[in-house]
């Protein structure tokens, strides 16, 4: 486990490497072969190093309380602000370890086939490397103040690859839009992470979670804010971060936007890995959140809403990797669902799920993008299932795990959270309306997910004729990384079997992080709790089912009741369609509110500021100008009109200088004489 | 005995002369000559008055004035053939470097 600082070392070196090299050096950057060696080889290295640390972690060597902490330097020291640069390895940390160096693995080879032969081939790879070293830090770092680190790093790595096709507009604008929309999130973890040091006067975990009980007087103490506990204040200026960095409401929209990346840069960064960040640093304060019951409801509440909302939006869009985010919007609303209603566990198990079954989506739609040439309109597919089998069958796995369907891994993630939302005993009747969201959501989620393959998969082909002519299978380093996460798609749900005690290896795994004050409710539960368990699964099955079915009759069958349903209900469609204008909303009272007041500060600075500024600048030319008059009329003048005046005076004085001897002599002898004369005369 | 009136006009005389040498010839030694006809009138000058006044002092300044004299035109030969030296002439009017 000594190892742990080489897992962020090999992709720095890597990003460092491909950066620093396709910079300055056009011949290395024509070495596509290298680029993705070097790139590559970083991740699989970091991976292995990864596997190596939680094998060791799990098996060899399990510490003592369940927590590794290695410190490798002092970071920065002042006289009470002491931060170093150290890991934590705790079981929370080795899952999202394992679920980032994998699927970031898989992703890094996915991209040496997607990315074939594209413009700026280094600089995707170093970006990418540059996001694996951040998201690690994020995820192994030992303090909060690591944890931002990473948090903005791959903000800013997302933001360049969001923005990697810098030339097309709607890119670089969404590229913008996810930074600011992020940093509005940001905002809110700062200020949590800034209390959090005022209060404990450290940052570190463990020693932050370990001094709660010292400080619990003062953390349920009321604050001015609307008379909530500061610790509520705390967790909910966090979750605002985690709504940024999650795409949660209010801050979901830069998402959706952000499929504007290639989409290996989808599938890592923006399904998998760094929008999970929100519900990790969620579940990493589970301590605090623990403390306050307000801020939990608001997350359960803000993540089924998300939910519900961004399924309904996914329901009718067109763009299937539009759709796919809009899905992955909703199923980290899930995973905030979990978390809010105390099941961290689950919320952590959705989102490794999630990661492995939400990655497989996005490569496959990837796969299929590629095929198509560049064609990502969900009406202009078709019967790829003949065409791309592998494909095919991966995102069939992929998608019958998200929609829920046993024994795919999403049933049993999804069904956990649902089935603990649904005995929160702890929120009263509020669990009831959550667990109905979440329901609904859930089928929505099977019937657009079936939407998508139906369109894009099965039915007839709608495929234009020129595209046609390059349709073909994706080559094998497109296909084996689907081929491993179809896999586990398949197999991930098992480490975490409900309902026989002692199966849920995954829930066990987690109990030290979360198991002092998780409100853990299946294990070892009655009797009766077992029964409602397998009630609320078979449900749970129905919809994914009933979902399923009616996207078959609707896409399949007869393809007429969506045309007929949609002139009926136009308006709805609409909405749905425009994303419930959403967009426009916030352009309408927050965008454009704010560029009028950016306009009036701009007018005030140009006007006011800047006016008296060149009116002093204008004072001082004049005032310049009189003291230059002066300068050169009077002060000059003196100076010039006492030499004219000497010049004169020499000019006479000057005749006198003949030259010739006889002349002084003439002169001399007359003054002589005249002396002379006058002494006599004078006498 | 020649009253001393006479050795005072004879000085007098000799004094101008030399006076109107300086002042009207241009030959350098020309005008070192006339310098040379000032400084005997007034030797006789002081001659004259050291025999009236019974006195030796005049005649000793006699002779220290003969001394210089002699230096004196000794200096002004070395300056006139440096300056013929120079110019190839001993004409004044061709010396105005101090004209101003």
């Amino acid at each position: 486990m000594d190892l742990v600082f080489l897992i962020p070392l090999f992709p720095a070196l890597g990003a460092m490497i491909n950066g620093i090299f396709g910079l300055f050096s056009p011949s290395y950057r024509k070495n596509h072969k290298l680029v993705h060696t070097v790139a590559c080889g970083a991740v699989i290295l970091s991976c292995a190093v990864a596997l190596w640390v939680i094998f060791d972690f799990i098996v060899l060597n399990r510490p003592a309380g369940n927590i590794y902490e290695k410190v490798i330097f002092d970071w920065i020291i002042t006289s009470d602000f002491k931060t170093p640069i150290g890991f934590q390895i705790d079981p929370l940390s080795c899952v999202m370890l394992f679920l980032v160096t994998f699927v970031g693995m898989l992703i890094h080879i996915y991209s040496t086939g997607y990315m074939h032969g594209e413009e700026g081939y280094y600089r995707f790879f170093a970006y990418l490397n540059l996001f694996m070293f951040a998201m690690l830090i994020l995820i192994l770092g030992n303090n909060f103040l690591m944890m931002f680190v990473g948090w903005e790093g791959v903000g800013l790595c997302s933001y360049l690859l969001i923005g990697y096709y810098f030339t097309k507009k709607s890119a670089s604008d969404a590229g913008k839009k996810a930074f600011v929309v992020n940093r509005i999130g940001d905002f809110g973890f700062i200020l949590g992470i800034m209390a959090i040091f005022t209060i404990f006067g450290n940052l570190d975990y463990t020693e932050v979670f370990h001094s709660i009980g010292t400080h619990k007087a003062f953390l349920l103490s009321a604050t001015p804010v609307f008379g909530l506990s500061v610790v509520t204040v705390i967790t909910l200026s966090l979750f605002l971060g985690a709504t940024g960095k999650s795409a949660q409401i209010p801050l979901y929209v830069w998402l959706p936007d952000a499929m504007e990346g290639p989409t290996p840069v989808s599938a890592l960064i923006h399904a998998a890995t760094m929008v999970t960040a929100g519900v990790y640093m969620v579940a990493r304060c589970s301590p605090l959140f623990q403390m306050a019951p307000i801020s939990l409801a608001v997350v359960a509440m803000v993540g089924a809403l998300t939910a519900i909302f961004s399924a309904s939006i996914g329901l009718v869009q067109n763009d299937i990797k539009r759709v796919l985010a809009y899905s992955t919007v909703s199923q980290l609303g899930y995973m905030f669902l979990g978390c809010g209603v105390g099941a961290y566990s689950a919320g952590i198990f959705h989102l490794l799920t999630h990661g492995f079954f939400k990655a497989c989506l996005f490569l496959g739609s990837g796969s299929v993008i590629h095929a198509l040439s560049g064609e990502q309109d969900l009406r202009y597919m078709g019967d790829l299932k003949s065409h791309m089998p592998r494909t095919y069958w991966t995102f069939l796995f992929a998608t019958l795990a998200i929609a829920g369907i046993p024994p795919f891994a999403g049933f049993f993630s999804k069904d956990e959270i649902l089935f603990k939302a649904f005995t929160a005993e702890h929120l009263g009747n509020l669990r009831f309306i959550l667990w109905g969201v979440g329901a609904i959501a859930a089928f929505m989620t099977s019937f657009y997910m079936f939407r998508l393959v139906n369109l894009a998969f099965r039915g007839k082909s709608r495929v234009s004729e020129e595209r046609m002519h390059h349709l073909h299978e994706s080559p094998a380093n497109i296909t084996l990384p689907l081929a491993v996460l179809g896999t586990f798609s398949l197999l991930g749900g098992f480490i975490g079997i409900p309902l026989i005690p002692g199966a849920n290896v995954f829930h066990s795994f987690l109990s030290p992080v979360f198991g002092g004050h998780s409100l853990a409710a299946t294990e070892g539960a009655g009797h009766e709790s077992m029964a409602l368990e397998i009630v609320m699964m078979m449900v749970s099955v129905m919809i994914a089912l009933a979902g399923m079915l009616l996207a078959k009759k609707f896409y399949i069958v007869s393809p007429e009741i969506p045309e007929r349903l949609m002139n009926k209900y136009k308006i709805v469609y609409t909405m749905l369609l425009n994303k419930y204008y959403v967009d426009e909303l916030y352009e309408k009272v927050i965008i454009n509110p704010c560029e009028a007041i950016c306009r009036f500060f701009w007018k005030w600075d140009d006007k006011a500021v800047d006016g008296v500024v060149n009116g002093v600048g204008k004072f001082t030319l004049f005032s310049s100008f009189l003291s230059h008059i002066w300068d050169e009329y009077i002060v000059d003048g003196t100076v010039n009109g006492i030499a004219a005046t000497i010049e004169m005076g020499s000019k006479a004085g000057k005749k006198l200088q003949s030259g010739y001897v006889t002349t002084y002599a003439f002169i001399m002898l007359s003054g002589l004489f005249l002396l002379v004369s006058l002494y006599l005369i004078l006498r | 005995m020649i009253p001393l009136n006479w050795y005072l006009f004879l000085s007098a005389v000799l004094f101008i002369i030399g006076a109107v040498g300086v002042l009207t010839r241009k030959n350098a030694i020309v005008i070192l000559m006339s310098i040379e006809l000032m400084l005997n009138s007034a030797t006789i000058n002081f001659v004259a008055f050291s025999r009236y006044l019974n006195s030796a002092t005049g005649q000793i300044f006699a002779i220290m004035i003969i001394t210089v004299a002699a230096s004196e035109a000794a200096i002004g030969l070395a300056i006139i053939i440096s300056m013929f030296r120079n110019k190839n002439s001993i004409n004044l009017d061709d010396y105005s470097l101090l004209k101003g």
